[in-house]
């Protein structure tokens, strides 16, 4: 039953969607790299310019704002890399009285999402006098129970005899994790890594609520204040803004694309 | 098979324990207390008022207007998403050309932040030079103020969550596709079975684990996924397109409430637990086909 027309029309919609669906990105890409009043017109003929970018790295701290992005996002990455992977190593090959409980406890932040909790969050916080730091902004986020998950998932299927191996050659504990472990769950490591630095990178509400200056501000929150109507700058600007500021993950991101994908469907599959 | 006391795997666990506790648990527990104690600010002592908040909250029509938004925006979001989602890797699965690159298009979103691309969105949607109405005004059509209508503010926040998040749930989907077996389709081709018909006997059907993975994802997301609101409609016109935790935040650093913020919080949080709850019923059923 599947006419051949059936194939072409499949086919056209297919590219016809890709097509909407880089629609945002190539807009921004057309209004930054032209002059203001080709912002609404499309023309073929429309004068090449870099004022924008120009105009919008003066009108905002970029350089600030992606400086506390890229040191929140280490902060985290380099804390859960080692939380989650003494947690996972805990629940995957100890045996112990309330594991089960441990680990229950953990899941439930795969629902209960540091987000909703902003209100009492940001209480915290205040009690310990880290709003407007980079700590705070990356404090809810150091352990991360999808982190903890996907590691405990990957040690489980670690050979028992590989640890036994490694006791014999006299390592011990901490050196059994760092030496056997942890190399064997490299993909999980990268999956794991590149998922959760695009999701700190775009983190917005959590980094909105707490931070009050140019100091601890991330891009994103960065960028809402400058693409904010009131502040008056205009489509083109903007549009240069938005693409300084996702510039360095969207260039990341192409040139390890099918790592990207394969690390995203990897942890999805866990 | 020696359980007992271990202080090896306590220690362990510490750090990962105490950070979850502290910024998971310890303050969903404060939330609960919060929302039954009232002050005049912050800084004076909170009394026990017992369940006077709540009767508040029965009694704020705008409570109401954003549960009501929440439902409708789930309902928009997740099945289209699914849908598109399940369209886009049967795509980039497929043997047609430059799927590489349709791959890459579908994706891209994921890794762009919301609160950026939502600046861009804007543009799409201003009433009278915007894309969207620029596109619809050469083929003579009017086309309608997209985030200033109450009627259609919080559809045009739908079609931007679905943009931002089909191409993630195709991941999935195309992770799972890779897993099935050749076999299975060549024989049903011998047996002169349309595409439709293998996709609905075969392919649906084993993708269930997929589907009902992503689809607790999409719901979680339809009500913590409100970055574009601060650049759309700020919840407006009129909380016409505003949504549960976009309140909360307006609440609590807005209005300056965090007693009344802790009580939607609650009420979150009674969704999120239901929807643990619907998660786990659905996979005693036996969802799954493995």
């Amino acid at each position: 039953m599947d006419s051949i027309w059936f194939q072409r029309f499949s086919k056209f919609s297919a590219y016809l969607l890709a097509i909407v669906w880089v629609l945002p990105l190539l807009y921004a890409f057309w209004a930054a790299f032209h002059p203001p009043e080709f912002a609404t017109k499309f023309s073929l003929f429309a004068p090449l310019t870099m004022e924008n970018f120009v105009s919008a790295w003066d009108q905002a701290p970029f350089f600030r704002y992606m400086l506390n992005t890229v040191i929140i996002t280490t902060i985290i990455l380099f804390s859960q890399l080692i939380v989650c992977t003494l947690a996972g190593y805990a629940l995957a090959r100890e045996k112990f009285l309330g594991r089960g409980f441990a680990f229950a406890l953990v899941l439930t932040q795969l629902m209960v999402m540091p987000e909703v909790l902003i209100v009492e969050n940001y209480q915290t916080l205040t009690g310990l006098g880290l709003v407007d730091t980079h700590l705070g902004v990356g404090l809810p986020y150091l352990a991360s129970a999808f982190g903890i998950f996907l590691l405990r998932q990957t040690f489980m299927t670690v050979p028992q005899e590989l640890e036994d191996a490694a006791r014999v050659e006299g390592l011990s504990g901490l050196g059994i994790i760092w030496k056997v472990f942890v190399p064997l769950a490299f993909p999980t490591y990268l999956a794991f890594s590149l998922v959760s630095v695009s999701y700190h990178w775009n983190n917005f509400l959590w980094p909105l609520v707490v931070t009050n200056t140019e100091a601890s501000r991330p891009l994103t929150v960065g960028m809402a204040i400058f693409g904010a109507p009131e502040s008056g700058v205009d489509w083109s600007v903007i549009s240069a803004g938005t693409l300084i500021a996702i510039g360095p993950l969207l260039i990341l991101f192409l040139i390890f694309q099918r790592k990207f994908i394969q690390s995203f469907m990897h942890a999805g599959i866990k | 098979m020696l359980k007992r006391f271990n202080l090896k795997a306590w220690l362990l666990l510490l750090p990962a324990l105490s950070l979850l506790i502290a910024f998971t648990h310890w303050p969903t527990i404060k939330s609960f207390w919060r929302s039954v104690t009232w002050a005049r600010s912050d800084a004076a002592p909170a009394k026990f008022v017992g369940l006077e908040n709540y009767e508040i909250l029965l009694e704020d029509p705008v409570f109401w207007k954003v549960l009501e938004n929440n439902f409708w925006y789930a309902l928009g979001t997740v099945p289209t998403s699914i849908a598109l989602a399940i369209m886009m890797a049967l795509w980039v699965n497929s043997k047609i050309r430059f799927t590489g690159l349709l791959r890459l298009a579908f994706f891209t979103p994921t890794i762009l932040p919301m609160i950026t691309v939502a600046n861009i969105w804007l543009f799409f949607y201003s009433p009278n030079i915007g894309l969207f109405n620029q596109l619809l005004a050469m083929i003579g059509v009017t086309g309608p103020n997209w985030l200033g209508d109450p009627d259609i503010a919080l559809s045009s926040l739908m079609i931007m969550t679905v943009w931002k998040e089909a191409g993630f749930f195709m991941i999935f989907y195309l992770a799972a596709l890779q897993t099935l077996s050749p076999e299975l389709f060549e024989a049903a081709k011998v047996e002169g079975a349309s595409a439709w018909r293998m996709f609905r006997k075969i392919t649906f059907p084993l993708l269930m684990p997929t589907t009902l993975f992503v689809l607790i994802n999409a719901l979680l997301n339809a009500f913590k996924l409100v970055d574009h609101l601060f650049i759309l409609t700020k919840g407006g016109p009129n909380n016409a397109s505003n949504l549960l935790l976009y309140y909360i935040y307006e609440t609590a650093f807005s209005f300056l409430d965090s007693y009344y913020a802790a009580t939607l919080t609650v009420i979150m949080l009674l969704i999120l637990a239901i929807t643990a709850l619907v998660q786990m019923l659905l996979i005693d059923r036996k969802i799954h086909y493995r």
